[in-house]
């Protein structure tokens, strides 16, 4: 590109063109990259830095040094600071996805030894901890069902909730609801558990269930989906609702037939990513759940597992073998997790109001 | 069919501040009604008390009768919602339901009102359509998005949208402001057209079109910043371009102020 410019100016005005500076080639973030890699690499080898943290950390900091002095001396100051501002995002977006990426990496590694078809039918019944065997079957059932009907009861009213403050709130309830809500986003998974634990198990005197595990968790899905609904409502121009009401559509049939189909695809992806948040929850499984080794499919008696449980649980008991399937629990777990995004984005796709001719 | 409004006394706040002031008229049946003014002077507010639109607005209440024929619109016991199946309405931007193919926006009035069947359906989103003047830009691709058709194709799907529920007036909103002159001409011939058949009240601030479309013509004005705006004349549009009774109207067309 800048060869281009070059020379067509060199051909066409032999006087120095007004519109036209001194560039870099394209090319040269990405040499300055390898180039600073390169370098890190060397200063680490020469001296002797064990850690690849510290090189990649000198070669990070180069990357931007030599980015500002190159730009600086070739293009001026003003761009070099713009190119430093570009090569800092980029910077952090390595530094975000590489532990991502070693997360990802590690689990798939030692979670594949034993992750196979008996592992996910099998629960741990009459499997010694310390020999090799069993299986997630009982804490697959337990996470499903004890996320399913956490979700039943939290999505209906999150949603609710959210038209609510979105559609009808005005004055003091509103404002009460949404600080509630707001609170209710910072309390913590143990808290949450502890409040069922005293409430359900200990004053109401029901038993360990996969269900009272599932009202913690409840709560604590509550506020996120109030909250990502809300946002998605407010995003629905207010124009839609009075083109609605305007055609004599009651508010109520508005809200059901216009406005929430127009955001139905972002307030499933928030739900979505709030199943995910709590599928995740070992606190609440630990004190209200209890633990189980035995496939139990009744979440209303009884104990029950759950796959972060079953990490946890395997993990404790610090032998190869449980080592093993707790990794291949939590490469199952991400899985999960991954597959309900997945499913998430495919329905915010589908839904989205289309634009096309 | 198309019905008379009288309004009087009609005062509208948006909280405390009063928006419009103690305004009084009379919208012949069958004639397309214009409101002109500078920004601000309370014409869009005017329109949607007539249809109890201006209510949706937080803080927004209404002094003074409106009446259709001989029916208050304000009166105890009202529905806003039968009103506004009435009283119909177009905007300044066409709004268009995205989630819905074209033949499912004009039919929206009256699939989400619950009182269509099935089969009477098409004829009545065929008609509107044509009453519209865009059957036969759209016939063929009927359930493909309304978003996707161009801007004056989007207004006119709305108004075919607004008159699928057999409104008796219909109130636009400045509806060619954000079209171009080709578009704005289509959508001028309907109003001509639609005259015959709608009470027709029309917000714009194209002196050339309320001249163009009006029978009769309204000018607002307020007195300063903050004022609440007021009617300064209604007349015959031909009378109010060419010799208005009031001073600020003449300068108003003209070109003088505002």
């Amino acid at each position: 590109m800048s060869d281009a410019t070059t020379e067509s100016a060199s051909t066409t005005a032999p006087e120095p063109s007004l519109l036209t500076r001194r560039r870099l080639p394209r090319w040269a973030p990405a040499g300055i990259g390898v180039a600073s890699v390169a370098l890190g690499v060397g200063i680490g080898v020469a001296t002797g830095l064990s850690s690849r943290l510290q090189w990649g950390l000198i070669a990070l900091l180069l990357f931007i040094g030599l980015t500002y002095v190159i730009t600086a001396r070739v293009e001026g100051r003003h761009q070099a600071k713009d190119r430093v501002a570009t090569s800092l995002v980029w910077a952090c977006f390595m530094v975000a996805v590489v532990p991502l990426y070693s997360l990802l990496q590690t689990t798939i590694a030692k979670g594949i030894k034993v992750l196979d078809g008996n592992f996910l039918t099998h629960s741990m019944g009459g499997v010694i901890t310390m020999m090799p065997g069993g299986g997630v079957y009982h804490a697959i059932i337990g996470t499903l069902e004890q996320v399913g009907l956490a979700s039943l009861i939290a999505v209906p009213i999150g949603l609710l909730t959210a038209v609510y403050l979105v559609e009808y709130g005005r004055g003091k309830l509103a404002k009460v609801v949404t600080f509630f809500v707001d609170v209710m986003t910072g309390v913590p998974s143990i808290v949450a558990g502890l409040f069922i634990l005293s409430f359900w198990i200990i004053i109401l005197g029901f038993g360990f269930s996969g269900f009272a595990g599932s009202l913690a968790l409840a709560i604590l899905m509550m506020p996120v989906v109030v909250r990502s609904t809300e946002e998605m409502l407010k995003l629905v121009p207010n124009e839609l609702r009075e083109a609605s009401l305007a055609l004599g559509v009651p508010k109520w049939r508005t809200i059901l037939k216009v406005v929430l189909p127009t955001s139905i695809g972002g307030i499933m992806t928030g739900i979505m990513l709030a199943v995910a948040r709590i599928a995740g929850e070992t606190a609440p499984v630990l004190l209200l759940v209890f633990g189980n080794q035995l496939i139990n499919n009744n979440p209303f008696s009884g104990a029950q597992s759950s796959l972060p449980y079953y990490v946890f649980e395997q993990y404790s008991n610090g032998n190869d073998a449980s080592y093993n399937r707790a990794w291949a629990a939590a490469l199952v777990l991400i899985g999960f997790v991954m597959i309900l995004n997945l499913v998430a984005r495919a329905i915010a796709r589908w839904k989205a109001p289309r634009t096309g001719r | 069919m198309a019905k008379r409004i009288d309004v009087s006394g009609l005062t509208a706040y948006y909280g405390n501040h009063k928006a419009i002031d103690d305004i009084s008229m009379t919208i012949e049946p069958r004639s397309v009604t214009a409101f002109i003014g500078p920004s601000g002077c309370g014409k869009s507010t005017f329109l949607r008390t007539l249809n109890r639109m201006h209510e949706v607005t937080p803080g927004g209440r209404v002094e003074g009768k409106v009446m259709l024929d001989d029916e208050n619109l304000y009166a105890v016991g009202v529905d806003p919602v039968a009103v506004r199946r009435t009283v119909g309405m177009v905007f300044q931007r066409p709004n268009p339901f995205p989630t819905m193919s074209i033949y499912d926006n004009v039919a929206a009035g009256l699939r989400l009102n619950g009182t269509a069947k099935k089969q009477d359906l098409d004829t009545i989103v065929e008609k509107s359509l044509k009453g519209a003047n865009l059957w036969n830009e759209v016939k063929d691709r009927l359930s493909k998005p309304g978003a996707g058709l161009s801007g004056g194709q989007q207004q006119r799907l709305c108004i075919a949208r607004a008159i699928a529920v057999e409104p008796k007036v219909l109130l636009m909103d400045e509806p060619c402001s954000a079209l171009d002159p080709i578009s704005t001409l289509a959508v001028e011939d309907l109003i001509g057209e639609l005259k015959e058949r709608f009470t027709i009240v029309i917000v714009t601030h194209n002196m050339q079109q309320a001249a163009r479309v009006s029978d009769r013509t309204a000018f607002f004005n307020l007195a300063g910043v903050g004022q609440p705006g007021k009617l300064v004349e209604i007349d015959d549009t031909e009378r109010i371009f060419s010799n208005p009774s009031v001073q600020a109207t003449e300068d108003y067309i003209s070109g003088r102020f505002g």
